[in-house]
């Protein structure tokens, strides 16, 4: 191990660090708005609507990331439609996300207590307020520790945009390996950054989960 | 209606090929799957031990597994392992060892879960019945636990089983690399190759995997504990 060699791949695996970071977490902002809607949309079982959600979770969480990502950014190109690399990597993440998002949150949503919804109803408050103020709080924050999981799960499924050559730290330690040869150093770079996107998100996901959970809802 | 470049799998053997490369996949899986149940359950039922030996180390090894992508892993096993200690690992190897640490760790986790949501008054009534340890633990536990633990190791398989299209990084022929080798044998005879058989190969891993979730789902629903 050159710790020589270490310090001079650092601004590579920066900028590497830095795709990975914004394209991840734009596609995981976007999933959670994906998931969000798919989830209200089979809870409250709107027609038509709530079978295209349900076929779109099944699809997306029935298969990997890489194969939806080969067949948004190699396959649709043939049918006209072009999208730039970072547009595909976001998309396919956020698609993916999505999907386990809506499940994670409609469990969520599940778990709210009917009496909940009724005394809310008895005390005057719309459609609109119990949902707002009831509802949704409540499903949020049971949720918590899921949407934890799903983040750390996305931060890790973005390793295989490599495979759609975005250079992020994958690739980039792919490459210097294949160049230089210097496995053990990029290996365990690739380590020490995977492990500075990923702790922050843990330890700020328990935070929120003690945070939030004041008290178990209708008890 | 354009040019969907699906004709390209029924020319020659192509159709066959992937199907032998989803097989690949399937196999990989398949053994780490065998390994991580078994072995998975064992770490788990050590991961509710009090030792604090058993516990440090059960619960790096679980923490290590949940921060690491897969990919990583397999980069570290499969070139970095075989650089450092200068031996050759068959990629298929290297894959199967990778997802069985990877799956261990996860089975462990959920075995352990299983065990810790028996309410205690489950072991203390089978305790004024007069149960001995080993009873209440086969008798009681042990049917409680698997129920709630297959339908949840169902869903590792297929997490298993997607995970594995992974292996095409580190140089494993599977169905997806199989369906690269055709798109590009055909670049010139159907152009539009890369639409029909990567859209051939999501549809692939659907068919295998949504039967297995649709299963787990019926046993969760038919075992939920009340």
């Amino acid at each position: 191990m050159n710790l020589e060699v270490m310090k001079d791949y650092l601004p590579l695996f920066g900028e590497a660090l830095w795709l990975t970071f914004w394209i991840g977490w734009l596609g995981i902002l976007l999933s959670f708005v994906i998931g969000f809607v798919t989830a209200l949309i089979r809870h409250y079982h709107i027609p038509v609507l709530q079978r295209i959600a349900g076929f779109y979770i099944e699809l997306f969480r029935n298969t990997p990331l890489l194969v939806q990502l080969f067949f948004i950014y190699f396959g649709l190109p043939k049918l006209g439609l072009s999208l730039s690399a970072e547009f595909c990597g976001i998309l396919g993440l956020a698609l993916l996300g999505g999907a386990y998002m809506a499940e994670t949150f409609r469990s969520g949503l599940l778990t709210v207590e009917k009496t909940q919804i009724e005394s809310a109803m008895s005390l005057g408050m719309k459609k609109g307020q119990v949902l707002r103020l009831v509802v949704l709080p409540e499903a949020i924050s049971v949720s918590i520790p899921g949407f934890t999981a799903n983040v750390i799960f996305l931060l890790k499924e973005t390793s295989v945009f490599s495979a759609i050559s975005l250079m992020d730290l994958m690739f980039t330690a792919k490459d210097l390996i294949g160049l230089y040869y210097k496995t053990a150093e990029c290996l365990t770079l690739l380590v020490i950054f995977y492990l500075i996107i990923l702790l922050p998100v843990s330890f700020f996901g328990s935070y929120l989960e003690r945070r939030v959970r004041h008290a178990g809802f209708g008890d | 209606m354009p040019d969907l470049g699906i004709d390209v799998l029924f020319k020659g053997t192509n159709a066959k090929r992937l199907l032998e490369g989803l097989w690949v996949s399937v196999r990989i899986s398949l053994i780490s799957v065998a390994i991580s149940l078994t072995l998975g359950v064992v770490v788990g039922i050590l991961m509710t031990k009090r030792q604090k030996a058993i516990r440090i180390l059960t619960r790096g090894y679980l923490e290590i597994v949940r921060f690491m992508p897969q990919m990583v892993l397999l980069f570290i096993v499969f070139f970095g392992t075989t650089r450092v200690f200068g031996w050759n690992l068959d990629a298929e190897f290297a894959a199967v060892v990778v997802f069985s640490f990877w799956g261990v760790a996860e089975m462990a986790d959920l075995t352990r879960g299983a065990l810790i949501s028996i309410p205690k008054h489950q072991y203390e009534s089978a305790e004024a019945l007069g149960f001995s340890g080993r009873q209440t633990y086969f008798l009681i536990i042990v049917p409680q636990t698997v129920r709630r633990l297959i339908p949840l190791s169902i869903n590792l398989i297929t997490r298993m089983i997607k995970t594995t299209s992974l292996v095409m990084m580190i140089g494993v022929v599977e169905v997806l690399k199989v369906g690269q080798q055709i798109i590009e044998a055909n670049r010139k005879s159907s152009p539009n190759a890369a639409f029909g058989v990567y859209a051939t190969v999501f549809v692939l891993y659907f068919l295998v995997c949504w039967p297995i979730s649709l299963f787990a789902k019926h046993l969760e629903k038919k075992w939920a504990v009340e």
